[in-house]
This record gives structure tokens, C-alpha cells and sequence, in this order.
């Protein structure tokens, strides 16, 4: 059953980052003859655009593989669709909305994340379209909530072994009673949650560095222009040639305080030899680079959840995109550094959930 | 050994750095990777004043109560010498030509720790001809905190940027466990210390200085990590990192995020971040950025290990602290930021002898046949003093805004601690020892009274240098050291003017001490000898009249007249210039001084409540700390102890165990009670029945540190249960101790003889205070 009033289309949720800028699109694909006829032009313009494509302009992407169908929202049925780009580009989104003839269809947009304050004037200068913002982590979780319960293959996983590569397994995680967890949202920089239900949590901690430290200091390092460039480069190196390892310093195990030889002891601590760097390939310093990141993300997860008395630690945002190396280095980090009493989980969706919450929030306002 | 990097000539000025060689005892090293640390133990022969009453022809007109002589004791030191690792080689060939024989090295080992106690053990074996043992590094470290902590007065500090002060001292808390131990060094190892046995590893990072000196040399062409954090200095982080405001436009004010919060470290590095056209990063930027996101990161950290275990005491040491403003500004703030306000992060000014001083001391721990009768870091035990003149002291923050060509001096850092004779403790009758602080004003946070002071010291000097040279008449090189020292003490007095937090809290003792120090070190050892022997001579002849017209007095005026003797006594003072002048004109006796003093009401003036005390039970006990000789004590001091015993309190006289300025030493106050007891039969009965005694107070200063006192006065104060603290004199009871709370009442007494001082607290030339302040003890109502 239709419910009425509804929110007209197009329905668009939008999470503006540092880095990346997240859509989440619904397409209807209950359309009635009666609608299609009085669909205007300028709606079908943008179906047929986003839908018709996996790529826009030189740098904004449809992940297919996320695509979610058969999604019923406030009584229609169709399709979720995930796309991304750099919120540098965000004057040409507002561009090409303009030159798509978006603001013929509503006077405004929803939109979160930090972008939703920052470009809040752009979009009513160039394009007449107020901004409608929605707070992040209600965003945030609500979507969280929204695609594990709604998508028909399993969103949630965790790693078995991830330390081992022959017996690593991606295995699903039933996230139907999750409470209390933690979200562990890595975005440029991160961000941590407690969540003890469905609407009550809390931010309780967060780091700089984050995805934007790795790609930052990568470009800086390595000269590669892009994220996934940068991790390609790193699934290639290896991080032993650039870190010291507690054996590097002790010759073997600390046995003392049970630090295994093969620890990192000193992020980069070989690089202070001149003869090393001269030595050490890009590839090895990305991964040093990747390693590092992601260890003190583990860490600093780690210990924010024990201090919380939470066990289930969910790791999110666009950091992991493409990232399996970063994922079973935490999945590895959660475990042994707890021995065994903290899981790490993923989610499909990765980067989307603030996206998918703001669309969320605004089919729950309904039209203005 | 081909390492490149070793600089085999380097200029060791062997006056200054190493010193005591030949007599070095037990040598430790640490040995970093960009610096190195060693340590030893030194024999000094040193001159001491010595008092003897022993073979005087009794009775002879003109003859001496005493004879003042100068003998040698041996003193004991321990060395600390910081110095680049590169340089390795050439400090062990200079240290080499001084040891040679098995005495310098028991059991021909040297203890080494840190991380290149491997790398170089061959070389040392080499040089010196020893076997190195190594130690764990974890465990030297804590040993060497846990010693600092309960050694070393304003070891620990917060650092507050661009607050006034900027360095704030902790107390030295008697109980100092538990605490955090940070140690930054290539990575990152939190301990968590709960005794001298125990602690564990809770935690860590491995990135700290390692990542930030390996990272910082990929990122930029700097030199070293000194270099990049010179760099850091310049830098600009904002071109780097992504902001709160760069992502919100402002601050994320729901969150409680501020915009110039960082929020993505490198965030703007990324090509996608900042457009397509290919930015040029400066090096200063970049370095900046790397030293906030590190710092920021090991203070998240820290406080995260704070918080799971409950501890509030985090202290950070090791390499990349370095005493650098703005590393340790970071650290400061992340603490602060994460725990709202509730933990905040404490440097050492030794963090980097830290591991030095923990391996020497697992050396001295394993010998036996050393002569230490008491351990060396006993929880509440003091044992070594920091010598304020032959230590280096902390760097100056603006030693890292500009840093100089380094000359010879830099190259080196001293760190050089005395042993007391006796192990010191907390004085007992302190209200809340934790939180005691024995000076009145910390210099560092009044600059007028910083540059009144040292101006003050300075223009001082030449009398002590007159007075220096008179007290060794038949010593041929007397004239050439007071020189040395004239010259040495001035520097020091310009290093405190650049740096006046580089031994901690700038204060009128710490000048005072250093100048003792000072003077000891060139071997002066108690140039007011003679002068305190003939006036104390001088007084004795006074008292058999004194006491005779005391006592004719009704008790009131007697009470009062006590008082006032007191105060007349302590007008005598060679430590105060303007008296002193006065004093050198020789027709100066103690009526005039009376005449000198304010009449009542004076400045402080508790005295009816102290005669209206008099009139109660009489207290148990009264330990008076004594000031200067001569009419101070003979006719202020011994009258009103006097009369204390005849009330029926017990008395214990306290004077310097070692000799400063004019002040009455516990030798000479031995010999002096003997002749008062010839002249009083109070007082002679009192020293037979041991209602009287004389004790010495440990310290060697005209100011009174109640954090370190002799540890045998400390148990004989119990015993008698000592109810009544009366100190004397401006050192002891104004420029220390004018706001000490005791758990018991106290008497606090002395005469403003400084001008200025007087002007400053509201009074004139010869003002009078006289505290009387009851028990602050709270009683617990039942």
C-alpha cells in the first residue's frame, strides 16, 4: 500500500566526508502506466543517468556489487543504488545537478556529514536547492540498521583466521541483537561510536589519523595519485623492509613483557638509516603506511571498547573499500591483542550507511 | 666496527665533562640511538671545617672555646654524562686514559642497557677492556623513575604553553606509586609501576620516535631528528591536515568537535583532497604535522591505558620527549582533551638518564661488598642531592626555536648528584608531605623579584670571593680559585637569567644552595669559620649576665623579653648584605640590635596568642631549627630554650649538618651547649637527663627543605613527641617554610633584614614576624 503523502521523487540520500562524497539513490521500479505518463522528463533524465551508468564524469562510480533490489520504502518497491566521489568534486556535482535541471524537481536535498555545513551555501547560490541536514550518526546507525536487516545476501562478516592465509575464511555474523557495539567509522579521519540500542549511543572517541593519513602521507611517499592505486601498491610490499620489529631491537622475543620477535616495535624505525631508505621500495613503504594506520585504529578501538565493556566492535566507512589487507590486520589485532574476547565485524556497505540513513530521515519527514 | 658515523675527534673539556675519572667507581651505560648515557661513581677528597674542643688549654686568657681546623673527608658522587652516540668511541678513548686497573670495574663488568648495548658491546669490551652485562631496559627505566621521584626536589612537572607558569613542579609526593610510565622511545611501552618489584607492560604503540624520525626522513631532507623537529618548529600543520573546519566549515559544535580540531592527520596531502594541480609541500609543514599526529596519538593512548587500569599519574620519558615545548605542549593537550580536564601528563627534567640511572643502580644492587648501609632507593628514603652547580639542567624551550651552533659545552650534558651522609626523609610534623613546598616564591613567575634576586647574588660576590680568599691564609692557590669561582658562579647566575626553570623552580635557596655548592666545588669549605668561632666567643662572654637579668624579670616581661632576644640574636646575619655592612664596622653589639628592631605591633604578630599558650600545659617537646652564630644562637636560641625546660618542655636544638654562610653547624653547636652548660645548670642537667638535645638537621643550606631531613632526627622527633616546631631565621622561616602547615603549632620568627623583602611583604627594614600558628591538624569529631 502506497502511503500518502509521500516524499516526491527523486529520493536521494547524500553523505558528504573530507574525502569522498556517498549517494545513495532509490529507483522505483513499481512505476504505473498513470505515473509513467506523468513522470516528467527531467526525472527520467536522472533515472536513466545514474542508472544507465557505473561511471560519471572522470572520478564518481557506481558500485554495482552493492546495488540492492527488491527494497520496499514507504510502500514502493525497487532498487538501492550506491555511488561515489571525491567531495573535491563536489562544484561539478552541483553543476551537472544544475545542468540535469534538478532544482525543477524539489527546492531542496538532504544531505550529512561534514559537507552537509560546508556546502550548504554552494548549493543555494548555484543551484537554489536548500540543504536539508540530517545529524551524522543518527545517519549513521539508522542506516546501519536499515541495510543488515534488509539485504538479502548477508551484510555483516567476520574474518576466522585472518592471520593465516590459507585458513582465512570470510564467514557471515548474525547482527540481528548487536547491542551494545561499538562502530569503528574510518573515514578520512575516525570516528567511534557506542551503540547500547537502537536510538541511544554516543561518540566516545575518535583518532586523526585515518583513511585520509593513509592516502595523504602515501601520495606524499609514493607519488600515487589515488586510493586504490595506493592500496594496490601496497598489497604488493612489504612492511618488515621499513618497520623495526621487537626482534630488529631485542634479537628475538621480549619474553619479559610477552612481546613476540615479529611485533612492530617502531613504525618507519628502519627509515632513520639512510642506507634503508635508500633500499626500500614504494611498495613497501605503502604497506608500512597501511599497517601502521590500521594497527593504531585496531588499538585505540581496542581499548575504547574495553573501557566501554563492549565486545562486538563493527568497522566502517570508505577506508576499507577494496581493503582486505587493512580488515584481517584488525580482524588479527582485535583477537590476539584481546586474546579472543573481541570480534571485529564488517559490513558489506563499508562506506553507504550514512548515505542510506540520510535517505531514511527524509522519506520519515515526508515532503516539506 | 666500520660505522661512518663515528666522529673520532671531538674536543672533551675534562675540567667540565667526566669529571673525577681516576677515582670512578662502577660504570653504567645506556646507550640510545641518537644519544648516549653513562654513568659512574666518583670518591672526591674534599675539604671539611672541622671544630674540636680536645687538647685546649683551659682557662688562658685570649684562648679559643674551640679549634677550627680543615680536614679531608671523602665525599661521594654520582656522574651522569649525556653525549651523541656518535661520539662513542672517542669519549670511551678518553675515559680509558683515566681507568686503568681493575678498581674502576668490580668484577670487570660494565652495565649496559638500551637499544645499542648490543651494537656496541664489542667496542666497549674493546676499549675498556670489560665484559658488559646487559640489562633490561624496561626494568632500568623504572628503576631510574622511581629514583628521580624520590630524589630529585621539582623533578616532575606539568608543561602549560603560554601559561603562567609555564613549567609547574610537583611535590615530591612520599608515596609516589602508582603511576603510568610512558617511554617514547623508537616505539612506544606504557608501564604500569605499582612498586620498586612490581610493574607490568600494559600497553604500547609502535609509533613514537622511530616513526616520526624514519617518516620525517622519507618525507623531508632533514638531518636527523633534531633537524626535523627544528623544522616542526617553523611549520605550519594546517596545509597538511584536514581540520573539523575544512570537512564542516566550522565547528561540529554537536560533538563538541572545535574547527581547528584535527581531524584527518594528512588529510589535505591526498591529490583528490586538495584538486588535481600538484601542490608542493613545504618540509616545515609536513614535519609539524607528523610531530602533532604522533604526540596527539601516544597522549590518546596513554590516557586510554590511564583509564583501563584507574591510575591518574602519567609520566613521559624517553628520547622523543627531549624536553621539546611543543612535543610535550601535544601530549598535554591530547591528555587533556580526553580526559576532560581529569589526568594531566608529568615530563621529568632527567627523563633521559632515566635508563642510566636504573642500570648503575642493578650494578650497585648485586655488590654487596659496597659500602651502603641503607638502600639506595627506599620508598621514603632520600639519599643524593642534586648538584645544582655541576648539572647541567633542563634546556632551554627557546634552545629549540634557535638552535646555536653547538659549542663544547652543549655537546655534553651533566647530571651529578651528591650522597648525603645520612638518608633524608620527609620532616613528620607536616601537615600533608605530598603537597609541601618549602619555598615561598617561585622567581620564575615574578620577574621583578627574579631580576631583584639575582642582581642581589651577583652583587654579592665579591665579598664572598674577599671572605673565600681570608679563610685560607696558608692555602697558595686560594686566591686563583675564588677567582675560578667568582667567574663560574657568575655563569651560572647568566644561565638561571636565560633559563631560570633549568634546575626546576627558581627560587632564593636553589641560589643559595647553589652558591654553597658552588663554593664547595672549588674547595672552600667553610670560609665563615673564624668569623662564627669569635663571635660566639664573643657571646658566650655575654650570657652568664643575660640570663641573670632574665631572670630577675616577672615572668611576662621575662616571656616577652625571650622573644625579643630572639629576634635581636637573628639581626646577625652575614648572609644579609645591608647587615653585614653594618656588622663589618665592628660596634655592633646586641643592645643595638634590640634598638634596631620594629616595635610592636610588629608585621606578624601572633605573640599574645603565644602568651596566652604559655599559660597552659606546657608542650612535650620543641625542636628549634637554629639560625646563625654567635649572638643568634648564645643569646636568642639558648635563653628561650632555656626557659622551655625550665616550663617542662623537652628541647631539641637543630643546626646544619654541613656548613653554610654563618649559620651554626651541629659540630659547633656541640661544643658551644657544653660551654652554656658551664654557665647554666638548667641547661647542663637538661643535656645529662637528655631533656636537651642537639641534633643535626641534614641539610647544609641557610634554608630549610622539610622534604629532606635527616632521617635519625626524623625518628628522635617521634619518639618524643614533638609538639612544638619553631624555626628561625629569614632563610628558614620567610624565603622557606613562611606558609608550611604543620600537624602540630608551630613558631615561625625572624627579622626582615632585606630592604626590598620587607617592602614586599608590606613591612620596612627590621620589620618583625612572629607566627604562632596552633595545630592545623583537623580533629575528626566521634
Amino acid at each position: 500500500m502506497q502511503s500518502s503523502p509521500t516524499e516526491p521523487f527523486p529520493w536521494f540520500g547524500m553523505d558528504i566526508g573530507g574525502t569522498l562524497a556517498k549517494l545513495v539513490y532509490f529507483e522505483p521500479l513499481d512505476i504505473s502506466t498513470e505515473e509513467k505518463e506523468t513522470e516528467v522528463d527531467t526525472l527520467k533524465t536522472i533515472r536513466k543517468y545514474l542508472t544507465g551508468n557505473v561511471a560519471y564524469g572522470k572520478t564518481g562510480i557506481r558500485d554495482v556489487h552493492l546495488e540492492m533490489t527488491n527494497q520496499r520504502l514507504m510502500g514502493r518497491t525497487g532498487s538501492l543504488h550506491f555511488i561515489r566521489f571525491p567531495t573535491s568534486e563536489m562544484m561539478a556535482f552541483i553543476e551537472l545537478a544544475k545542468a540535469k535541471n534538478f532544482p525543477s524537481l524539489a527546492s531542496n536535498i538532504c544531505a550529512t556529514g561534514g559537507g552537509a555545513y560546508k556546502f550548504e551555501q554552494d548549493f543555494k547560490l548555484h543551484v537554489n536547492l536548500d540543504l536539508k541536514k540530517f545529524d551524522e550518526l543518527d545517519c549513521l546507525i539508522k542506516g546501519i540498521h536499515y541495510i543488515d536487516r534488509n539485504n538479502i545476501s548477508s551484510e555483516c562478516y567476520y574474518f576466522k583466521n585472518p592471520n593465516e592465509p590459507e585458513a582465512c575464511e570470510k564467514l557471515p555474523f548474525d547482527f540481528r541483537d548487536p547491542y551494545p557495539y561499538m562502530v569503528v567509522n574510518i573515514g578520512s579521519g575516525v570516528s567511534m561510536l557506542a551503540v547500547y540500542s537502537q536510538d541511544n549511543y554516543q561518540r566516545i572517541s575518535g583518532t586523526s589519523l585515518g583513511g585520509g593519513t593513509f592516502l595523504g602521507l602515501c601520495t606524499l611517499l609514493t607519488g600515487c595519485d589515488t586510493f586504490e592505486e595506493a592500496i594496490e601498491l601496497a598489497s604488493q610490499g612489504d612492511s618488515k623492509n621499513v618497520d623495526k620489529s621487537v626482534k630488529d631491537i631485542y634479537g628475538g622475543d621480549y619474553n619479559k613483557f610477552d612481546l613476540p620477535g615479529k611485533v612492530v616495535a617502531s613504525s618507519f624505525g628502519h627509515m632513520i638509516s639512510k642506507e634503508k631508505r635508500e633500499s626500500v621500495s614504494k611498495a613497501d613503504i605503502a604497506k608500512a603506511t597501511l599497517v601502521t594506520i590500521t594497527n593504531n585504529i585496531a588499538s585505540i578501538a581496542r581499548m575504547c571498547a574495553v573501557n566501554q565493556g563492549i565486545e562486538r566492535v563493527v568497522f566502517v566507512g570508505n577506508f576499507l573499500r577494496v581493503n582486505t589487507i587493512s580488515m584481517k590486520h584488525i580482524a588479527h589485532a582485535m583477537d590476539y591483542w584481546s586474546t579472543g574476547n573481541l570480534k571485529a565485524l564488517f559490513l558489506e556497505h563499508e562506506g553507504y550507511f550514512g548515505a542510506m540513513g540520510c535517505l531514511l530521515e527524509l522519506l520519515k519527514t515526508g515532503p516539506p | 666496527m666500520t660505522d661512518s658515523s663515528y666522529s673520532k675527534s671531538i674536543e672533551i673539556p675534562n675540567d667540565l665533562v667526566f669529571k673525577n675519572l681516576k677515582s670512578a667507581k662502577r660504570f653504567a651505560i645506556d646507550i640510545g640511538g641518537s644519544l648516549c648515557k653513562l654513568a659512574y661513581y666518583s670518591t672526591v677528597k674534599k675539604k671539611r671545617s672541622l671544630v674540636s674542643d680536645e687538647d685546649l688549654v683551659e682557662d688562658k686568657p685570649g684562648s679559643h672555646i674551640y679549634k677550627v681546623s680543615e680536614t679531608d673527608e671523602i665525599g661521594y658522587k654520582l656522574h651522569f654524562v649525556k653525549f651523541e652516540t656518535k661520539y662513542i668511541e672517542a669519549c670511551l678513548d678518553f675515559i680509558q686514559q683515566d681507568v686503568i686497573g681493575g678498581c674502576h670495574f668490580p668484577n670487570k663488568v660494565i652495565k649496559a642497557t638500551g637499544g645499542g648495548a648490543y651494537k656496541y658491546k664489542d667496542l666497549i669490551t674493546q676499549k675498556l677492556g670489560v665484559e658488559v652485562d646487559k640489562e633490561d631496559e624496561m626494568e632500568c627505566l623504572i628503576k631510574g623513575c622511581n629514583f628521580l621521584l624520590n630524589n630529585i626536589p621539582d623533578e616532575a612537572f606539568m608543561f602549560q604553553r603560554h601559561e603562567m607558569p609555564e613549567y609547574r613542579f610537583e611535590p615530591v609526593d612520599p608515596n609516589v606509586f602508582p603511576y603510568l610510565l610512558v617511554n617514547i622511545g623508537s616505539g612506544v611501552s606504557i608501564l604500569k609501576v605499582e612498586s620498586e618489584s612490581k610493574y607490568e607492560r600494559i600497553g604500547g604503540t609502535s609509533m613514537g620516535g622511530g616513526t616520526f624520525w624514519g617518516l620525517g626522513s622519507l618525507l623531508t631532507q632533514a638531518k636527523g631528528f633534531d633537524h626535523l623537529l627544528h623544522l616542526a618548529e617553523k611549520g605550519d600543520h594546517r596545509n597538511i591536515d584536514m581540520l573539523v573546519k575544512d570537512i564542516y566549515g566550522g565547528a561540529y559544535s554537536a560533538l563538541g568537535l572545535p574547527s581547528d580540531l584535527i581531524a584527518s592527520s594528512f588529510g589535505r596531502a591526498a591529490r583528490s583532497a586538495g584538486g588535481t594541480e600538484d601542490v608542493s609541500h613545504k618540509p616545515e609543514d609536513i614535519a609539524k604535522s607528523l610531530l602533532l599526529g604522533i604526540s596527539n596519538d601516544i597522549g590518546q593512548i596513554a590516557y586510554l591505558n590511564a583509564k583501563l587500569h584507574g591510575l591518574k599519574k602519567i609520566y613521559f620519558g624517553g628520547y622523543f620527549i627531549r624536553g621539546h615545548p611543543m612535543t610535550m605542549h601535544t601530549i598535554t593537550f591530547a591528555i587533556n582533551y580526553w580526559s576532560k580536564g581529569d589526568i594531566h601528563a608529568l615530563f621529568l627534567r632527567h627523563e633521559g638518564y632515566l635508563g642510566a640511572i636504573g642500570a648503575f643502580l642493578k650494578g650497585t644492587e648485586e655488590a654487596d661488598s659496597e659500602k651502603y648501609s641503607w638502600r639506595w632507593s627506599d620508598m621514603d628514603v632520600t639519599g643524593w642531592k642534586e648538584n645544582l652547580y655541576s648539572s647541567s639542567g633542563l634546556p632551554s624551550p627557546r634552545a629549540f626555536e634557535n638552535p646555536l651552533p653547538r659549542d663544547r659545552s652543549s655537546t655534553f650534558d651533566m647530571f651529578e648528584l651528591d650522597r648525603y651522609e645520612k638518608p633524608q626523609v620527609h620532616f613528620p610534623l607536616l601537615l600533608d608531605p605530598a603537597s609541601y613546598f618549602p619555598d615561598t616564591e617561585d622567581l620564575t613567575q615574578d620577574h621583578l623579584a627574579m631580576e631583584y634576586w639575582l642582581n642581589c647574588f651577583q652583587d654579592a660576590i665579591d665579598g664572598f670571593v674577599q671572605r673565600a680568599i681570608s679563610s685560607q691564609p696558608n692555602t697558595k692557590d686560594a686566591v686563583e680559585r675564588a677567582h675560578k669561582f667568582k667567574a663560574n658562579y657568575i655563569q651560572k647566575l647568566n644561565e638561571l637569567r636565560e633559563n631560570p626553570i633549568s634546575h626546576g623552580s627558581l627560587t632564593v635557596r636553589s641560589l643559595l644552595d647553589t652558591r654553597e655548592q658552588c663554593m664547595e666545588e672549588f674547595n672552600f669549605s667553610d670560609p665563615f669559620s673564624e668569623q662564627k668561632q669569635k663571635e660566639n666567643e664573643h657571646a658566650l662572654k655575654q650570657l652568664k649576665e643575660y640570663l641573670d637579668t632574665l631572670d630577675k624579670m616577672d615572668l611576662d616581661n621575662r616571656n616577652l623579653s625571650l622573644i625579643e632576644g630572639l629576634l635581636a640574636g637573628n639581626v646577625f646575619d652575614w648572609g644579609a648584605k645591608e647587615i653585614a655592612d653594618i656588622m663589618a664596622t665592628g660596634n655592633f653589639g646586641f643592645e643595638q640590635a634590640k634598638k634596631k628592631l620594629q616595635v610592636r605591633p610588629w608585621l606578624f604578630d601572633d605573640y599574645d596568642a603565644w602568651a596566652e599558650r604559655l599559660k597552659g600545659p606546657p608542650h612535650k617537646c620543641a625542636i628549634i631549627f637554629c639560625d646563625n652564630s654567635g649572638m643568634d644562637i648564645i643569646l636568642g636560641v639558648v635563653p628561650f630554650a632555656r626557659q622551655l625546660l625550665m616550663n617542662g618542655t623537652k628541647v631539641l636544638l637543630c643546626a646544619n649538618s654541613r656548613p653554610a654562610l654563618n649559620d651554626v653547624t651541629h659540630s659547633e653547636l656541640i661544643i658551644l651547649m657544653k660551654k652554656v652548660a658551664e654557665i647554666s645548670s638548667v641547661i647542663a642537667g637538661a643535656l645529662q637527663d637528655q631533656k636537651l638535645q642537639v641534633l643535626a638537621s641534614g641539610q647544609g643550606s641557610p634554608c630549610l627543605d622539610l622534604r629532606c631531613i635527616d632521617h635519625d632526627l626524623a625518628e628522635t622527633l617521634k619518639q618524643n613527641e614533638t609538639d612544638l616546631v619553631v624555626i628561625e631565621g629569614m632563610g628558614r622561616a620567610v624565603h622557606t617554610n613562611l606558609h608550611s602547615a604543620f600537624s602540630c603549632d608551630s613558631i615561625k620568627i625572624a627579622v626582615l633584614k632585606n630592604r626590598w623583602l620587607a617592602a614586599r611583604l608590606g613591612g620596612e627594614m627590621f620589620s618583625i614576624m612572629f607566627k604562632y600558628e596552633r595545630s592545623k591538624k583537623v580533629q575528626v569529631s566521634t
